[in-house]
């Protein structure tokens, strides 16, 4: 498969010089705020074009505004040579742009065969749906992208990762000719990572142009073509990917050098402040012991499904444990309940931003003071003015960008959102801060802001728990990392035990084999 | 990273601005517009006491309206508010068969009003079942108690002092109910805009999970929200018992659909997550005088309620149109 789509690129470049879509000097404002400057982006046929930027850049935007979601300000989209206007989502489609989002929009109810031919699915006599043909048609698109998935399943049954194949066999059945890729490996494991790199040469061989966005550098590099830069919702730059390099990239983006991604530190860790003792649950995780400094930034790594988020909200009162203990500063406490756990000083910043971290809707300063009400209040009354004051203290040392503190968390970027959950947590002057997948799906901008903050934090004497995935992050922000493998913690290591191959080998239980064998 | 280079302010727009595109501010004129034709259509519209009668048209309903506002904000409806008083009503009248002075008569009422809603609320968040089932089902069994217990009977022989909280007045053409309603309106208007109980209100009804994760007691929030529910019925079935003199089980029959009415066309959103006790208000004056009017022009009750139904699709959908038509 590779080899047939080496040639097909290089047929592909000679006819490259008309893209099947472009922008032009697409403009797109909201009140307050300008998403989009003037940017110009061009996809050409069986090609790879990365988009890059931080968080706030506006390759969301430019997702919706090519997926008809959004209509721009000014400017054109040009489709085959001639502007258009997509006055719908349908017409988009109708275009033949199809989008896998970072949070693809499927139905939990509904078969995975449904799931794809939603909106388009194949009619028999009388215009009723023709379900045996829906089904094998379904049959085939997964085949063919090599997902062993049954079309007659409930979409309810499947894992995160097939969820996503199915959004993948979705785009293949609009028969689309411009796939656009929103962040498609965020929930993916290696292994379906290669497959999708497979299935993106497969669909360049066919002719489609495809827009990939991720924060990835190595998935940029590995997948691309071509590359378009974007910062502040303004046109950076775009090339050839083979004639930059990885600084030179970071560099547009961010306008500035990056030299270093991660913060020095020197950790001094101070009294303990968090001990867990024997925490269990009866099906997500068992004997859970650990304690935790002031000042130290401790680490938990594993793969996705060991049990280490499902333990955190656990420890924050959302679920309920079997059994085990929590210490804070040498007394037991109990937890019940979220409120119980804000209360002894511990917080969680979860991963799931939009439903669990903040509630979008609801202006930025209500979020942050949701929980430090009671400081801003006098006897339970509300005090604008000093929740104005605090909400202001805590986004001006995160750098937080928007257009005012009364707009709603929703129109913010990723990051920005991130911003505001940190912040809000921060403002209830906590003993210990969990952050689950701190900087997944951000920039490396925002990226390098949160790591440098979780320092100053340490430095402060708070005690940091973070939960990552990503190992670079693991290694160089944490002083000592624990890695679980299903529901258990399988090792603790630290100095100069932490290296990639450990964790690795602890997380896929290969040490423990080899030990036996 | 410590200094912002960009300035964010606290607001772009005043509150004031905001308030005077409001959805209130529609209903306001509305409800003036109305104000205006009764007086031309009928020349007993503007007499103090005719007026004073208009007032309780809705006075007792808005009353359960108010704590209705706050549990639709919070997510949660609650359809038993009528049979809510029909079984306070009946509670209060075999009380007073059995020698109950006035003060047991009004804390029988308001007790049994406070039991049926902690009833309400423990089903909902205790069990976790979705409220608008619950609450259909209280609604057949509060009343079906009522009528087990009275048949086609009614209890009369209320205390004379017992009249007071329907019937008297505090001066002039002031009922003591639209004092005790402004009060009410005043409190509750309270509660939700200034208060950290309210702030909770509107986070819970805008993302349930969300709020439980920024550390607030979602489910206490809610069952206290059931319990001031089922107390603001027990408080309307004080007054009506008292304005009627009499309990049978029909008693406010339907309500509940005038209430929630009331409250979706004050500007609360059904879905929950906004809404506003002003908005409310307005709402109940705007229901008072069209029925008020109608009634004078000796219109039947049947085209009453097709009048408030047509005023509240008409006023839920202007909004939309005229975005429709801003946006094409």
């Amino acid at each position: 498969m590779l080899m047939k789509s080496e040639k097909s690129t290089e047929a592909a470049a000679v006819t490259a010089s008309t893209p099947i879509l472009a922008l032009d000097g697409i403009t797109k404002t909201f009140p307050g705020v300008k998403a989009l400057s003037e940017v110009s982006l061009s996809l050409f046929p069986g090609q790879v074009t990365a988009l890059v930027g931080e968080n706030g850049a506006g390759k969301s935007t430019v997702v919706k505004i090519l997926t008809g979601i959004y209509q721009p300000t000014e400017g054109h989209i040009i489709v085959d040579g001639e502007a258009t206007r997509f006055s719908t989502a349908q017409a988009a489609a109708d275009a033949g742009i199809t989008a896998i989002h970072q949070e693809t929009v499927l139905f939990d109810e509904l078969s995975v065969a449904e799931n794809i031919f939603l909106g388009h699915a194949p009619r028999g006599r009388f215009g009723l749906m023709d379900w045996p043909e829906m089904v094998r048609k379904s049959r085939a698109i997964l085949d063919e992208i090599g997902a062993e998935i049954d079309p007659s399943h409930k979409l309810r049954d499947l894992g995160i990762a097939n969820k996503h194949l199915v959004a993948i066999a979705r785009a293949l059945s609009i028969d689309a000719r411009v796939v656009i890729m929103d962040e498609p490996t965020a929930a993916l494991s290696h292994k379906e990572i290669q497959e999708l790199y497979e299935l993106v040469e497969q669909l360049k061989t066919q002719g489609k142009a495809i827009l990939f966005i991720s924060h990835k550098f190595d998935e940029i590099f590995r997948i691309a073509d071509n590359y378009t830069v974007f910062r502040d919702g303004q046109f950076v730059g775009e090339g050839r990917i083979a004639e930059v390099d990885n600084d030179a990239l970071v560099k547009m983006m961010v306008g500035r050098e990056v030299d270093n991604i991660f913060p020095t530190r020197t950790a001094s860790p101070g009294e303990t402040v968090l001990e867990v003792d024997g925490y269990e649950h009866p099906t997500e995780f068992a004997d859970i012991s650990f304690s935790l400094k002031k000042g130290e930034i401790l680490g938990f790594y594993g793969l996705v499904g060991a049990g280490r988020s499902e333990f955190m909200q656990s420890l924050f009162g959302i679920t309920k444990p079997a059994g085990g203990m929590v210490k804070i500063d040498g007394t037991a406490v109990s937890i019940h309940s979220p409120a119980d756990a804000v209360g002894h000083g511990i917080v969680y910043v979860p991963e799931d931003r939009g439903k669990q971290g903040a509630i979008t809707p609801m202006p930025i300063f209500q979020n942050i003071t949701l929980p430090s009400l009671a400081r801003t209040s006098r006897k339970g009354f509300i005090r604008l003015a000093e929740e104005f004051q605090l909400a202001r203290s805590f986004t001006e040392r995160l750098d937080l960008r928007a257009a005012s503190l009364d707009t709603p968390v929703e129109s913010l970027s990723g990051g920005n959102q991130q911003k505001v959950v940190i912040a809000k947590w921060l403002a209830t002057q906590p003993k210990v801060i969990i952050l689950d997948e701190p900087t997944k799906g951000i920039d490396i901008g925002s990226k390098a802001a949160v790591h440098e903050f979780m320092t100053e934090l340490a430095a402060q004497g708070l005690a940091v728990i973070m939960v990552s995935s990503e190992i670079p992050e693991v290694l160089g922000m944490s002083d000592r990392i624990i890695v679980m493998r299903e529901g258990r913690i399988v090792a603790e290591v630290d100095g100069d035990d932490m290296t990639p191959e450990t964790l690795v080998r602890h997380a896929a239980g290969i040490a423990t084999e080899a030990m036996e064998g | 990273m410590s200094t912002s280079s960009h300035f964010v302010p606290d607001r772009l727009q005043s509150p004031l601005a905001r308030r005077l595109k409001s959805w209130e501010t529609l209903l306001l004129i509305v409800a003036v517009a109305i104000f205006i034709a009764n007086s031309f259509a009928s020349p007993y519209f503007l007499n103090a006491w005719n007026l004073s009668d208009a007032t309780f048209n809705f006075t007792e309903k808005a009353m359960i309206a108010f704590a209705m506002a706050l549990l639709i904000i919070s997510g949660e409806i609650d359809l038993s508010v009528a049979s809510i008083i029909a079984l306070a009503s009946t509670a209060m009248g075999a009380a007073v068969q059995m020698g109950a002075d006035t003060p047991t008569i009004v804390a029988i009422g308001l007790a049994v009003g406070l039991a049926a809603g902690a009833f309400n609320g423990f089903l909902v968040t205790g069990l976790g079942l979705p409220s608008i089932v619950v609450t259909i089902g209280t609604m057949s069994l509060f009343r079906g108690i009522a009528y087990i217990v009275l048949g086609d009977q009614a209890y009369r022989g209320y205390p004379e002092s017992f009249a007071f909280f329907g019937q008297g007045y505090v001066w002039w053409v002031i009922s003591f109910e639209f004092v005790l309603f402004a009060v009410l309106a005043v409190i509750y208007g309270i509660v939700l805009h200034k208060t950290n109980f309210g702030r909770a209100i509107f986070a819970i009804g805008n993302n349930p999970t969300g709020a439980l994760f920024s550390g607030i007691r979602v489910a206490r929030v809610k069952f206290i929200l059931f319990l001031l529910t089922g107390l603001m019925a027990g408080v309307a079935a004080v007054c009506l018992t008292s304005r009627l003199g009499s309990t049978r089980p029909s008693i406010a029959f339907g309500w509940e659909l005038e209430v929630v009415t009331m409250v979706v066309l004050g500007g609360v959103n059904i879905l929950g997550g906004s809404g506003t006790i002003p908005g409310v208000v307005i709402a109940a004056f705007v229901m008072g005088l069209v029925t008020f009017g109608l009634g004078l022009l000796n219109v039947p009750g049947i085209v009453m309620s097709i009048v408030i139904g047509a005023l509240l699709i008409s006023v839920i959908a202007l909004p939309r149109l005229w975005n429709m038509v801003r946006r094409p």
